[in-house]
């Protein structure tokens, strides 16, 4: 059975925009969901940049990816948005009352008020990795995740990867597996250096077989694997494995939001400057992914327009209530929001 | 300075290099078929480019990273490189390059 879920407003994108937008929603007593298919906040900074210094965020002469969405998570805090991650949202649909469903790739429903999308480049998704034919083995034997560790137990492992995601399971996955086995294509690892520590330990205590090399070809059947053949360093191999996890890391690709039904220009969403709206009211998108005459694909612009979403957002979830503007620094009341008076 | 650059169509673009920048940013910059997604951070492989012989001999070889990235894409050839790691200087001059099938924007 689906879980079903009724907010004000679900954010799709937990980036940077999308963050932000939860604080300016928040001032006005709207409550956000975030759905990403990542597995943490932080859209491309998170993803793609944690460690580079970004210089041209107001107020932060220098700040590193990670530490603006650090900032931003703690900034945030007070509204206590939820966090939805590892799910994609395939389709939204305006119901007859002028809310909105979306339906999740993780079998959840949402019904909101109010949608902001905030899909930046669009969704992360797992690269394939350039073997032949591995499409007929995907989601049955040949998983780019794991959703559940129990998918595991008893199986016969191979993960494929040097980065922090192929360390973090092989040492989470040792212990159910029924053998693991750990191949990159050397014997260097870009992962924090603890995991690769423990991961090496594994290997001197002969619960984890790791070989540098790379994957040719697979052999199985009916979506089943069953061998992994390898070009390694010491020849060609095959090894036996049930299930295969390849870490090749993740691309953007615009995915679902280009089947939502809205005006779009060269993959991005066409907008209005005033409230950042779509071609359907209630729908608004803010970030990387909307598109106007003069927009800038910088952080900043999607601050701003996080700001101009929020008011018009507001004026659906309460027709007629006149919203007064206020600044964070003098009025109390946005200062009780925020916890701080 | 000048650099060549054969698109996924095919068709043979002559681009103004600028001295000291990625060959990458040239090619997005020009507006052709790059997606570059992560901004020539050695993260996505997607400014992937064959470079023509004679040239390719003048690189500085590829960084461990960059041969990673390589690996992962599906079509990787002798004479791959990531275009956001080659840094344009003079004696580039003249450089052919064809972009990847992998480098095209969805
Ligand atoms: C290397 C690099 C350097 C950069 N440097 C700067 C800089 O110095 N200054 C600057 O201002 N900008 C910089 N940028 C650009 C900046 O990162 C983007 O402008 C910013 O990340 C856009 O934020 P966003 O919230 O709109 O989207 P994103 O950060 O792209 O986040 C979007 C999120 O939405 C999720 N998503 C999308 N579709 C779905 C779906 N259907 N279901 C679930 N989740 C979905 C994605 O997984 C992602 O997590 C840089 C970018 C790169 C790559
Ligand atoms: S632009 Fe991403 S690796 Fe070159």
């Amino acid at each position: 059975m689906s879980t079903e879920i009724t907010t004000d407003v679900v954010v799709i994108g937990a980036g940077p925009c999308g963050l932000f937008a939860a604080f300016e929603l928040g001032l006005l007593d709207l409550k956000c969901h975030f759905i990403d298919i990542l597995d943490r906040p932080g859209g491309q900074c998170a993803e793609l940049y944690p460690e580079k210094p970004i210089y041209d965020i107001p107020g932060f002469p220098v700040v590193t990816g990670q530490h603006l969405t650090d900032n931003l998570m703690a900034q945030i805090a007070p509204f206590a948005p939820e966090f939805h991650f590892n799910r994609m949202v395939n389709s939204i649909e305006k119901q007859a009352d002028g809310s909105f469903r979306l339906a999740t790739d993780a079998d959840e429903i949402f019904h909101a008020k109010v949608v902001v999308i905030a899909a930046g480049g669009g969704s992360f998704q797992p690269k394939r990795p350039p073997v032949e034919g591995i499409e007929a083995f995907e989601n049955q034997s040949v998983f780019y995740s794991v959703r559940k560790m129990d998918d595991f137990r008893g199986q016969d492992v191979v993960i494929v990867g040097g980065g922090d995601s192929a360390l973090d399971w092989t040492l989470n996955l040792q212990p159910i597996a029924r053998s693991l086995t750990l191949v990159h294509r050397r014997a260097v690892f870009k992962a924090a250096p603890a995991s690769v520590n423990k991961m090496q330990a594994l290997v001197g205590e002969g619960k984890i077989n790791f070989l540098t090399g790379q994957i040719a070809k697979l052999d199985g059947a009916d979506g089943q694997i069953n061998h992994v053949h390898l070009i390694t360093d010491a020849g060609d191999l095959s090894v036996p494995a049930t299930r295969l996890l390849p870490f090749f890391g993740l691309t953007m690709k615009l995915g679902p939001v280009a089947d939502w039904g809205l005006e779009l220009n060269d993959n991005t969403i066409v907008v209005d400057t005033e409230k950042f709206q779509t071609s359907v009211p209630g729908i608004f998108a803010i970030g990387d992914i909307n598109s106007y005459p003069g927009k800038l694909k910088l952080i900043l612009s999607g601050f701003h327009e996080a700001a101009l979403m929020a008011q018009a957002a507001k004026a659906i979830t309460s027709p007629g209530e006149r919203v007064v503007f206020q600044y964070t620094t003098s009025s109390t009341k946005l200062q009780k929001k925020l916890g701080v008076a | 300075m000048k650099i060549l650059v054969t698109d996924q169509a095919g068709d043979e673009h002559e681009l103004e290099g600028l001295d000291g920048w990625r060959t990458m940013e040239v090619i997005r910059d020009w507006g052709l078929n790059i997606k570059a997604e992560c901004g020539g951070a050695c993260s996505c492989a997607t400014c992937h480019v064959y470079v023509e012989d004679g040239w390719f001999d003048k690189l500085p070889p590829p960084s461990d990273d960059e041969e990673d990235l390589l690996y992962s894409t599906l079509d990787k050839k002798p004479n791959s490189r990531l275009s956001c790691q080659i840094l344009l200087s003079e004696d580039l001059d003249g450089m052919r390059v064809t972009l990847a099938p992998s480098s095209a924007k969805e």
